[in-house]
C-alpha cells in the first residue's frame, strides 16, 4: 500500500491495529507520519485537529503497552514537534504520571527533556522535579544526569571561569545530597557517577602543548591537547616561519595519518639555515583557536617551547582542583565510609580520585595501597585497575622528571600493563621501561622523537609497532621479551640510527636463521645480541 | 420481628468481633449456611469503632452496671428436653472495666449537645455503618476498592491498576485533583457514610488554637471514628493477604501510616526506617546512615548470616544491638520503633521483628503499615458483608440464652434465643466474652489498658502533620512496666473532626488504665486550659478529652481451660494487645480448618459474570474447584427478617 501511495485514513486504521498490540515496529510508525504528512495538506484545520487528538490518544495507548518503546516516543515527538500549538503542560504531566509509575524509565526522562526544552520551562522547576524524585529513590542515573545538566544552566560561571562547572556553595550542597546517597547505599552507582562529575572540571580546553623544532632531521613536531586529524592541503594548522607562512605536508610519527596527538613535517633547508640569529616557528591551530611559538637559535640543533606537565591542567582532568578544601573533605568522608565499608568499590576507587587530584606524589604510595585492595575487592575489572594504575605512576614519573628537569625517564620495576601519555615525552632522550608487564612497545611511542636510548628488558612484549621512524634511536634493549618471530622487528628498519640492538632472551633467539634475518633486515646496526 | 428466624443452619457464630467475622464469611463462603448473631447493637464487639455519641452511649451502657441483672432462667428452661442439658451463656459484657472520661474542652452549654443526646436514644445509630446497608454492599457501593492509597504492589490487580493510572491523558489533570483531595476528604460515591456524616461546616476561619469547644465535639461527633481496639495492618500481614486473596479488600479503603516515630529524651522524632528515608534523614549523621542502613539490610537475610549472631542468641537484642557499633538513637530506632520489642526480648525475636517491619516496608508506601479509613471497626463488617454475600443471615440485638447439649453424644444441638426460639446447627462459634463466669472459672484473663484522647495537634508538628497519620511506642518508664503503643490518627483518616488529631494508647495492663497510661500521657500532652500561657507547655499539643478503660485480653487462652464445651463448640477471642491483627486472623483459620479440615480457606469469589443461576439449584459448573452454593433467595425470609440481610447475591 505504501508504494501504492495509498496514504489514508485505511492504513492509519491497519497499523493502529498493529501498534496497538505491539509498538516496536519502526516501519508501521514511518507509514503513519506519510499518511500524517499527506493527511496535514488535504485535511481541514477542524479535522486535523480531530485526527492529531486521537493520534495521541493512541500513542498513550501505545505507551501503556510498552512504557519504554523507542518508536512511540519518537513518534509522539515527532508530532509534537509538528503542531501549531502544541499543549506542552499536558506532556508534562504526562511525563510526570510515567514516571510515577517507573521513576527509571530512561525513554521518558528523555522526553521530558524535550518537552522541558520546547516549553522553555524554567531549570528552576526541571531541578526541583529531580529533587522529587530523588527523594522517592535516589537510585536514578536519569534524575541526577538531568541535575548535572541544569545546575550549570542555573548558576552560570562568569566568562573568565571554567565552564560547566558550579559555585561553591551550590557544590557543597549537591556534595551533601550525593553523599547521603552513598552513605545509605554505597553500592548504588549512580550517585557515585555524579560524584565524580561533582568533583570534576570541564573539558581542558584546546592547546598546542609542546613544540619542537629540529635542525639535523629538518623536522617540526607538534604535539595537540586532543587527537586531531590534520588533513592534507587543510587549513587546519598553518606554519609561519620568521613570520611567513610555510606550506608543508603535515604527517604522524607512525605514517598512517590518523588522528592522533602529534603531528609533524620536514621544513626546507631555507627555513633552518645559520645566516640568521634565530629562526622563529609559529604553528597555529585554527580549529582549537591556539598557536605557539618556538625558536631555533643559531648554532642549535634542536629548538622547544612546551607547556609543562607540572602545571596542574595537564593530568588531574579527573577532578577539579580548584576547590582542595572541598576535595580534602570529600576525602575524609570516603575514608570514614572506606572504614565502614572496607570492601566497597566505588569508595576505594573515589578515594584514590580524589588523593590524585589533591596531591598525586605525595599520595602515591597510599594510593598504590588503595589500588591493591581495590584489585583485591573487584577481580572482575583487574586489568582496568592495572592499566589505570600504570597510568597514573606514568604521570608521576613525568611530574618527577620535570620537577628534575632532565630528558631521562625511569620507568623500570613499576608493574606498568600499559603505555600512555606518550605524546607527552617528545623531548625524552633515554627511557628506561625495563622490568614491567608491557606487552606491546604501542604505536604511540613513535611520537619520542628525540629517543635515543630505550630499555625494554623484562617485559613480555611481543610487538614492537611503536619502534618506528625514530630518528635519534641507537640503542634498544629487549632483553627477556617475547618476541616470537623475526618479522616482528620489521619496524626497526625504519630507524636510521640504531647500531645496538640486544635481543637475548626472546623466544626468536632459537629460531633457525634469526640472525641472517637480522643482519638483512638491519644492515647499519652494528651490534646485534641474540 | 425477628421471631421466625430459619430454625436450621450449618453454623451458628455468637460475636461479630474480627475472627468470629472472618469464619462466618469463610463458612459462607464454602457453601454452609451461617447464622451470625450479636448480642450488641453494633457490629464489631470490642473491634467495634464509634462516633462520638456513639461512644458516649457505649460508656453509659457499660457504666451502669448490673442494672437489668436477672431475667428469670425459667422460660428457656421449659424447652430443654429430657435428654438435653443447658449451657447458659452470659448475659452481660464484662470485659469492659475501670472507665474514666476526662473532658477538658471548655464545656459551654449550648444547645448543639440537646441535639445529639436524642440520637443516643436510638442505639442503632450508633454504630458507624446501620446494618441494612450490609446486604446493599453493590448497590449503594460506599465502599470502594483499595484506591490509589494502595497500588498494591504484589497484588495480582497491580499490573492492571498501574496501567489503569496512566489511562487516560486527557484526564490526568482532572484526576489529579481528585486524588489530591481524596487523601482528605471523603469522596465514596452515595453510600451511607455520606447520609451519616453531614456535609462539613465551613469552619476553615477558625483559629487554629484555642477554639475547640467540647460542644463543637459533640456537634461534629459524627465526624469521628474511635476504634475501641487500635491496630494496623501490616503490609505483609496475615490480615492484609485475608482480604486481598478473598476479595474482601474490596469493601475497604486504607491509607498507608506516613511516619514512624520515637520518644527519647523528651522528644518526639520521626524514625527513618526505609532506605528513602534514611537517604532523606536530616537527623542522622552520615556515617549513622551507613550503621543503620548496613545493620538493616543484614536484617532482612539475617539467617543467611548466622555467624553474625549465634553468639549473642543468648543475650537480649538491646545489649546484641550495642555490639553493633549502633550510636544510642539508632539503638532506641531499632529496639523500639522498628524491632517494637521490649528490652528484654532475645537475639533472636529482635531480629525476627525487625526482619517482619523491613518486608512489610515499600508494599504499598514507605512505611510498614496500613490503617482502614473509617477505624478498625470496618474490618469486621467487611468480613460481615461478604459472608451476607453467599447467604449469611445478620441478627444484631440479638441475645443468646443458652446453648443446648445432646446428653448422649455430648455435643451441642441448637441455640435457645432470648425469644425462647430453637435454632439447630451442626457447629456452634462463641466469642469468649458470651461464655458464663461458669464455663470460665478456671480461665485467667489478661487485660489491655486503653486510652483514647482528642487533642489539637500533631505529637510531631511539621508541615503536612494534618496528613499523617503516626505510630510511636514509648519504651517503659521504669522496669517491670510495658512499653506503649501510640497511634496519632488525623482527620483525613476519616476518624476524627478537622484541627483535631485522634490518640490512641495501648499497652497490656499491670494496673487501671489510667494508672499504666496517664504518665506516658502527661509527657506528650498537656491538658487544654481556656487561660494557660505557659509558653514552654504550647509547645505540645492539647488534650481536649480523654477516655481510659481496660478491656479484657481473652487471647492466648487454652480451649481446655474452658468448663465442659461441647466439642462442637468453638471458642473465639476478643481483641488482643499485639498492633496486628495476626492473631484473629490465625485463629480463624485454625478453627475453620478444624471445623471444615477439607475446605478451602476464604478463596477468591468468582467473578460476577462467571457465575451462571442454574434453574434447577445445580452448582454452576464454570466455577470447577469453586465449590460454592448459590443459595436461592428465599422470599418468605426476606420478608420475615427485615433485620437480616440474608441470601443477597452477587449479581
Amino acid at each position: 500500500m505504501r508504494q501504492a501511495g495509498e496514504l489514508d485514513e485505511s492504513v492509519l486504521e491497519l497499523t493502529s491495529q498493529i501498534l496497538g498490540a505491539n509498538p516496536d515496529f519502526a516501519t508501521l510508525w514511518n507509514c503513519r507520519r506519510e499518511v500524517l504528512q499527506r493527511l496535514e495538506a488535504q485535511k481541514s484545520p477542524e479535522e486535523l485537529a480531530a485526527l492529531v487528538k486521537t493520534e495521541l490518544g493512541f500513542l498513550e495507548s501505545c505507551l501503556r503497552v510498552n512504557p519504554k518503546s523507542y518508536g512511540t516516543w519518537h513518534h509522539r515527538c515527532w508530532l509534537l514537534g509538528r503542531l501549531p500549538e502544541p499543549n506542552w503542560a499536558r506532556e508534562l504531566e504526562l511525563c510526570a504520571r510515567f514516571l510515577e509509575v517507573d521513576e527509571r524509565n530512561f525513554h521518558c526522562w528523555d522526553y521530558r527533556r524535550f518537552v522541558a526544552a520546547q516549553a522553555a520551562v524554567p531549570p528552576a522547576e526541571e531541578l526541583a522535579f529531580t529533587d522529587s524524585l530523588i527523594t522517592r529513590n535516589f537510585s536514578n542515573y536519569s534524575s541526577w544526569h538531568y541535575r548535572s545538566c541544569l545546575l550549570p544552566q542555573l548558576h552560570p560561571q562568569p566568562d573568565s571561569g571554567p565552564q560547566g562547572r558550579l559555585p561553591e556553595d551550590v557544590l557543597l550542597k549537591e556534595l551533601e545530597l550525593v553523599q547521603n546517597a552513598f552513605f545509605t547505599d554505597p553500592n548504588d552507582q549512580s550517585a557515585w557517577f555524579y560524584h565524580r562529575w561533582l568533583l570534576g572540571r570541564a573539558d581542558p580546553q584546546d592547546a598546542l602543548r609542546c613544540l619542537h623544532v629540529s635542525r639535523d632531521e629538518a623536522c617540526l613536531t607538534v604535539s595537540f591537547s586532543r587527537p586531531v586529524l590534520v588533513g592534507p592541503r587543510t587549513e587546519t594548522l598553518l606554519l609561519m616561519v620568521d613570520e611567513s607562512p610555510l606550506a608543508v605536508e603535515w604527517r604522524t610519527p607512525d605514517g598512517r595519518n590518523w588522528p592522533g596527538h602529534v603531528w609533524l613535517c620536514d621544513l626546507p633547508a631555507t627555513s633552518l639555515n645559520d645566516q640568521l640569529p634565530h629562526h622563529t616557528f609559529r604553528v597555529i591551530w585554527t580549529a582549537g583557536n591556539a598557536q605557539k611559538e618556538c625558536v631555533l637559535l643559531k648554532g642549535h640543533q634542536e629548538g622547544w617551547c612546551r607547556d609543562s606537565a607540572t602545571d596542574e591542567q595537564l593530568f588531574r582532568c579527573e577532578l577539579s582542583v580548584e576547590k582542595s578544601t572541598v576535595l580534602q573533605s570529600e576525602l575524609e568522608s570516603c575514608k570514614e565510609l572506606q572504614e565502614l565499608e572496607p570492601e566497597n568499590k566505588w569508595c576505594l576507587l573515589t578515594i584514590i580520585l580524589l588523593m590524585r587530584a589533591l596531591d598525586p606524589l605525595l599520595y602515591e604510595k597510599e594510593t598504590l595501597q588503595y589500588f591493591q585492595t581495590l584489585k583485591a575487592v573487584d577481580p572482575m575489572r583487574a586489568a582496568y585497575l592495572d592499566d589505570l594504575r600504570s597510568k597514573f605512576l606514568l604521570e608521576n614519573s613525568l611530574l618527577k622528571m620535570e620537577y628534575a628537569e632532565v630528558r631521562v625517564l625511569h620507568l623500570g620495576h613499576k608493574d606498568l600493563t600499559v603505555l600512555c601519555h606518550l605524546e607527552q615525552l617528545l623531548l625524552v632522550t633515554h627511557l628506561d621501561l625495563s622490568h614491567n608487564r608491557l606487552r606491546a612497545l604501542p604505536p604511540a611511542l613513535a611520537a619520542l622523537r628525540c629517543l635515543e636510548v630505550l630499555q625494554a628488558n623484562d617485559n613480555a612484549i611481543e610487538s614492537l609497532d611503536g619502534v618506528t621512524n625514530l630518528p635519534r634511536l641507537q640503542e634498544l634493549s629487549l632483553c627477556n621479551n617475547r618476541l616470537q618471530q623475526p618479522m616482528v622487528l620489521q619496524p626497526l628498519a625504519s630507524c636510521p640510527r640504531l647500531v645496538l640492538l640486544n635481543l637475548q632472551g626472546n623466544p626468536l633467539c632459537q629460531a633457525v636463521g634469526t640472525s641472517e634475518y637480522l643482519a638483512e633486515l638491519l644492515p647499519l646496526v652494528n651490534s646485534i645480541l641474540v | 420481628m425477628a421471631d421466625s428466624l430459619p430454625t436450621e443452619f450449618d453454623v451458628v457464630i455468637i460475636g461479630t468481633g474480627l475472627p468470629e467475622s472472618i469464619l462466618a464469611a469463610a463458612c459462607s463462603r464454602s457453601g454452609q449456611r451461617v447464622l451470625h448473631l450479636d448480642s450488641r447493637s453494633y457490629y464489631g464487639g470490642n473491634w467495634a469503632s464509634f462516633s462520638f455519641s456513639g461512644l458516649l452511649s457505649w460508656l453509659k451502657e457499660h457504666q451502669q452496671n448490673g442494672d437489668n441483672a436477672e431475667e428469670s432462667t425459667a422460660s428457656w428452661q421449659g424447652l430443654v428436653h429430657e435428654t438435653e442439658e443447658a449451657i447458659a451463656l452470659r448475659k452481660k459484657d464484662e470485659t469492659i472495666e475501670h472507665i474514666e472520661v476526662f473532658c477538658y474542652a471548655s464545656q459551654d452549654m449550648d444547645d448543639n449537645i440537646e441535639e445529639i443526646s436524642a440520637l443516643q436514644k436510638n442505639p442503632s445509630s450508633v454504630t458507624s455503618k446501620p446494618l441494612d446497608s450490609v446486604c446493599l454492599s453493590e448497590e449503594t457501593n460506599s465502599l470502594h476498592v483499595t484506591s490509589s492509597e494502595t497500588p498494591a504492589k504484589d497484588t495480582p490487580k497491580s499490573d492492571e491498576e498501574i496501567s489503569l493510572e496512566v489511562t487516560d491523558v486527557e484526564d490526568i489533570l482532572a484526576e489529579e485533583k481528585y486524588c489530591g483531595d481524596k487523601t482528605c476528604i471523603n469522596t465514596a460515591s452515595g453510600g451511607d457514610k455520606d447520609e451519616n456524616k453531614p456535609i462539613e461546616e465551613d469552619n476553615t476561619d477558625q483559629p487554629k488554637r484555642n477554639r475547640i469547644t467540647y460542644s463543637q465535639i459533640v456537634k461534629e461527633g459524627r465526624r469521628f471514628n474511635i476504634d475501641l481496639v487500635s491496630k494496623l495492618l501490616y503490609s505483609q500481614g496475615l490480615l492484609i493477604d485475608l482480604l486481598i486473596k478473598s476479595n474482601v479488600s474490596r469493601y475497604a479503603e486504607f491509607k498507608n501510616v506516613t511516619r514512624i516515630l520515637a520518644f527519647r529524651e523528651g522528644k518526639v522524632e520521626q524514625v527513618p526506617c526505609s532506605r528513602a528515608d534514611v537517604f532523606n534523614s536530616k537527623e542522622l549523621t552520615m556515617v549513622e546512615k551507613r550503621i543503620l542502613m548496613k545493620f538493616l539490610t543484614f536484617c532482612l537475610d539475617y539467617e543467611q548470616h548466622p555467624d553474625q549472631y549465634q553468639a549473642f542468641v543468648h543475650c537480649s537484642f538491646s545489649d546484641y544491638l550495642k555490639t553493633k557499633k549502633l550510636t544510642p538513637n539508632l539503638q532506641h530506632f531499632v529496639l523500639h520503633s522498628i524491632a517494637m520489642t521490649e528490652s528484654s526480648c532475645t537475639t533472636l525475636d529482635g531480629l525476627k521483628a525487625t526482619k517482619n517491619f523491613l518486608r512489610c516496608l515499600g508494599r504499598f508506601g514507605n512505611t510498614p503499615f496500613l490503617f482502614p479509613l473509617y477505624g478498625q471497626g470496618e474490618i469486621p463488617q467487611c468480613f460481615c458483608r461478604m459472608c451476607a454475600v453467599f447467604g449469611g443471615i445478620y441478627c444484631l440485638r440479638h441475645k443468646v440464652q443458652c446453648l443446648i447439649v445432646d446428653k448422649e453424644s455430648g455435643r451441642c444441638k441448637a441455640i435457645i434465643d432470648h425469644l425462647d426460639q430453637r435454632i439447630n446447627a451442626k457447629y456452634f462459634i462463641v466469642e469468649d466474652s458470651y461464655l458464663s463466669e461458669e464455663t470460665c472459672s478456671n480461665v485467667q484473663y489478661k487485660q489491655i489498658s486503653r486510652a483514647v484522647l482528642i487533642t489539637d495537634q500533631s505529637i510531631l508538628k511539621k508541615a503536612d502533620s494534618d496528613q499523617q497519620i503516626s505510630i510511636l511506642i514509648v519504651p517503659p518508664m521504669e522496669s517491670g512496666t510495658c512499653a506503649v503503643r501510640v497511634t496519632e490518627l488525623c482527620s483525613s483518616t476519616m476518624t476524627c473532626m478537622k484541627d483535631t488529631y485522634l490518640v490512641h494508647l495501648t499497652c497490656s495492663s499491670s494496673k487501671t488504665a489510667r494508672e499504666d497510661l496517664e504518665s506516658v500521657v502527661k509527657k506528650l500532652f498537656t491538658p487544654y486550659t481556656e487561660t494557660e500561657i505557659d509558653k514552654e507547655e504550647l509547645t505540645k499539643p492539647r488534650l481536649l478529652w480523654a477516655l481510659y478503660f481496660n478491656m479484657r485480653d481473652s487471647s492466648g487462652i487454652s480451649r481446655s481451660s474452658y468448663n465442659g464445651l461441647p466439642s462442637n463448640v468453638y471458642v473465639c477471642s476478643g481483641p488482643d494487645c499485639g498492633l496486628g491483627n495476626e492473631h484473629a486472623v490465625k485463629q480463624a483459620e485454625t478453627l475453620f480448618q478444624e471445623i471444615f479440615p477439607n475446605e478451602d480457606f476464604c478463596p477468591p469469589p468468582p467473578n460476577p459474570e462467571d457465575i451462571i443461576f442454574d434453574g434447577d439449584d445445580k452448582q454452576p459448573e464454570a466455577l470447577g474447584t469453586n465449590n460454592i452454593i448459590m443459595a436461592k433467595p428465599d422470599s418468605s425470609e426476606e420478608n420475615k427478617n427485615p433485620e437480616s440481610p440474608e441470601n443477597h447475591h452477587q449479581n
